[in-house]
């Protein structure tokens, strides 16, 4: 009797175990068998198909507190659509990419997900998206659409955008005597005002700009310079406008220290040091809002960042993708073009004080400006003019690993600014092919 | 049943009843564990992205590289740099670690009051998750506001920038791995340390022994097997260093905590070369593989078992 139980037992375990398997192999069969009269209906018809659909989707930026009004425009949009249900995945940023990565290896990956811009140009490259037809795209920001356009083919819906713009401590330029930043400042100008607010004392700083690949490409477009040449096949790192636009982000530090080294910051980030009121202005995302406008116990507010030769500014886009191997890529691609372009969810979006819908329509981005601090919200669209796209290549990561590495040598003081700059040059020739 | 217990296993038909109970570890082992080594070692053989789908057929043919991989490995300076690094972390770390556990073991071996609450609380570091335990030495490591900083400054000393620093970030991390994982090492020892005959210290004590003599001839001796495990077992883990350096560090400042599973997974998850990746690892594998073997070899020589 208790051999015989114990067997029993013994083979619940292994059944288990296989059971488990089983188990995540089953929705992906079921959603076969609904969806076989799909396949041909792949992007001819304008409209949604007419049976009952279920597609997965999967994203990061609702991640940590906008849940909710992502399931509001799933509401809104289940109403228009009410045969297509989509279910949702909301994973965080930092684990979000090496999942991604795997499922879309396994062929597991959603019926549509989204992607930033960094890592845009890996998937599109390697075949695993799906060319995005049949939709309506005429209500999208027409720069966002661009910058997932690859060799004429839409590979992707811009979700959002969000930009850069300065933020700057209000009370310490009262302090320090200096007159509040403008749209015309150029960085001469800022520098001085960052010379007068260091002077305040030891523990004071004029600016903090992250000496990193994606501050560094955008100054180089304020001095006119380039990483890339104008078609993509080679490097120009060390031409003579990105020398000058990295020494002037290094000689911050190592010169008229206006902005604090890597030992004078004391493991605080840069938003730290801003919300502490210590520091006098940050180039930063326009996604610091809410968190300075709960945080900064002093008056604040926003202005274009300055440039040098030209003004440019960040352009930041989410894009919404489609699996190329979905069954459903017509009933994904409408939902994701109800998310990038619908008034419902554009206004959803802005009401939550989220980011900003990549929609044309003015008279809802105009909500925008009636959301509270910082004051000067008409810079955000004011920066839109100067947009500087990130230059786009597959190998993006490790383009972005081998320049930050070699501006933070150059930021130590270990090597020159030109040394660093010939030596990035160098080991992206030697790693990256390209074109 | 007629056999003794314990006797080995004298025929199939033994098999046949034993593996119903030996099947679900098997299993596990079989599709977790070994696949992926067998899988792994063919992806270090192509030059699979990490994006493309594994499974179709044909795979193999199109992406097979041969040893290409290994050769631009071996070739580089990247990789003997980051060795370096490895070296010099296991180098800082291992003794500082036998010391202390070493110690803690000692600590615990006495029976006093409160000796069971103590020996908890040299295991919390081990048991608490990678990622809470970096984040707050990132914060008592700061050089402005941390509190180590903060107490030197009271003896009037001027402390380091530790981890922004690139002479003191890899001690910096060597410290923190030394508090996570001594209570773990130092348990192990501590049960050597019990599993020693009181007798041994009595004879020697009667024979005028001091306790320096007695730790040197009669200690140590006797728990040279639970410190040839410890030994084996901390350089093993050590050349994986991983969780400390991404999230205190992240390989910099300047590439000073660049080591060999940071760069793996950088390789595979962000740079997407995952067969560069697999073929780094399984030059890892035959490193570790090659100090093990040497280890166990030189056993003869300092470990003595038997009572």
């Amino acid at each position: 009797m208790k051999k015989t139980l114990a067997l029993l037992l013994a083979l619940c375990m292994a059944i288990a175990v296989f059971g488990c398997a089983a188990q995540t192999t089953e929705p992906a069969a079921e959603e076969e068998t609904t969806t076989q009269p799909e396949a041909a209906v792949v992007d001819a018809a304008a409209e949604a198909p007419a049976e009952d659909v279920t597609i997965t989707f999967c994203n990061f930026n609702a991640s940590g507190g906008q849940e909710e009004t992502l399931q509001a425009m799933y509401d809104a949009f289940h109403e228009q659509y009410p045969n297509i249900t989509v279910e949702i995945e909301t994973i965080g940023y930092s684990d979000y990419f090496t999942q991604m990565q795997t499922r879309v290896a396994g062929g597991t990956a959603p019926d549509c997900y989204e992607l930033n811009i960094e890592n845009f140009a890996a998937y599109s490259a390697k075949g695993v998206l799906a060319e995005i037809t049949g939709v309506d795209t005429s209500g999208i920001n027409q720069t966002a659409l661009s910058a997932f356009n690859v060799d004429g083919v839409q590979y992707g819906l811009p979700g959002c955008f969000s930009n850069v713009v300065l933020i700057y401590n209000k009370d310490l330029f009262d302090q320090a005597g200096v007159d509040y930043p403008t749209n015309d400042w150029t960085w001469d100008d800022a520098q001085a005002a960052a010379e007068a607010i260091r002077a305040l004392g030891d523990d004071y700083f004029g600016i903090f700009a992250p000496i990193t690949y994606n501050e560094f490409f955008k100054v180089a477009a304020q001095f006119g310079g380039s990483i890339l040449n104008d078609d993509k096949t080679a490097f120009t790192v060390n031409s003579p406008e990105c020398v000058a636009a990295a020494k002037m982000m290094v000689e911050r530090v190592t010169v008229s220290n206006v902005q604090p080294t890597t030992e004078q910051q004391g493991g605080m980030g840069d938003w730290d040091w801003f919300m502490s009121g210590k520091l006098g202005m940050i180039p930063t995302g326009i996604w610091a809002f809410n968190t300075f406008a709960e945080n900064c116990d002093f008056n604040w507010d926003i202005v274009v960042e300055p440039g040098m030769t030209q003004k440019a500014t960040h352009f930041f886009s989410n894009a919404y993708v489609v699996n190329a191997e979905s069954e459903n890529a017509q009933a994904a691609m409408t939902w994701i073009n109800f998310l990038a372009s619908s008034p419902e969810a554009a206004q959803l979006r802005i009401d939550a004080g989220w980011d900003l819908p990549a929609i044309t329509d003015e008279s809802v981005l105009a909500t925008y400006l009636d959301l509270g601090l910082p004051a000067n919200r008409q810079a955000v669209f004011d920066s839109l003019n100067y947009l500087t796209i990130p230059p786009i290549i597959e190998e993006n990561s490790l383009m972005s690993d081998i320049i930050t590495s070699h501006l933070e040598e150059a930021a130590s003081g270990a090597v020159s600014v030109e040394q660093a700059m010939d030596d990035c040059q160098a080991e992206l020739e030697a790693t990256i092919q390209l074109g | 049943m007629t056999r003794k217990k314990n006797a080995p296993l004298r025929s199939m038909r033994d098999l046949m009843r034993a593996s119903p109970f030996l099947l679900p570890s098997v299993v596990g082992l079989a599709v977790f564990s070994l696949m992926p080594i067998v899988l792994s070692l063919l992806i270090s053989l192509t030059d699979w992205n990490g994006l493309d789908k594994l499974a179709v057929s044909g795979f193999f043919a199109d992406h097979f590289i041969g040893l290409q991989n290994y050769k631009e490995i071996l070739s580089g300076g990247e990789f003997w740099r980051v060795l370096g690094n490895t070296g010099y972390f296991i180098v800082l770390y291992l003794p500082l670690l036998l010391i202390c556990s070493l110690g803690i073991a000692w600590l615990l071996s006495k029976s006093y009051r409160g000796v069971g609450v103590f020996r908890v609380l040299y295991y919390i570091p081990v048991l608490t998750s990678w990622i809470a335990g970096a984040l707050i030495f990132r914060w008592v490591l700061s050089s402005k506001f941390g509190i180590v900083n903060n107490i030197l400054e009271i003896f009037g000393i001027q402390g380091p920038a530790w981890l922004q620093s690139e002479q003191w970030a890899m001690p910096s991390i060597v410290l923190a791995s030394v508090w996570k994982d001594m209570g773990f090492y130092g348990l192990i020892l501590l049960s050597g340390l019990q599993g020693i005959d009181k007798n041994y210290y009595e004879a020697a004590s009667i024979d005028g022994a001091g306790a320096w003599k007695r730790f040197w001839r009669i200690t140590l001796p006797l728990l040279t097997p639970s410190l040839f495990f410890v030994l084996v077992v901390s350089l093993i883990n050590a050349f994986q260093l991983f969780p400390q350096v991404m999230i205190m560090t992240d390989g910099g400042p300047n590439g000073a905590t660049q080591v060999m599973v940071e760069r793996i997974y950088k390789y595979g998850f962000r740079y997407y070369e995952m067969g560069y990746a697999a073929a780094f690892s399984w030059l890892l594998f035959i490193i570790i593989f090659a100090f093990t073997r040497l280890q166990l070899s030189a056993q003869k020589r300092w470990v003595h078992y038997g009572s």
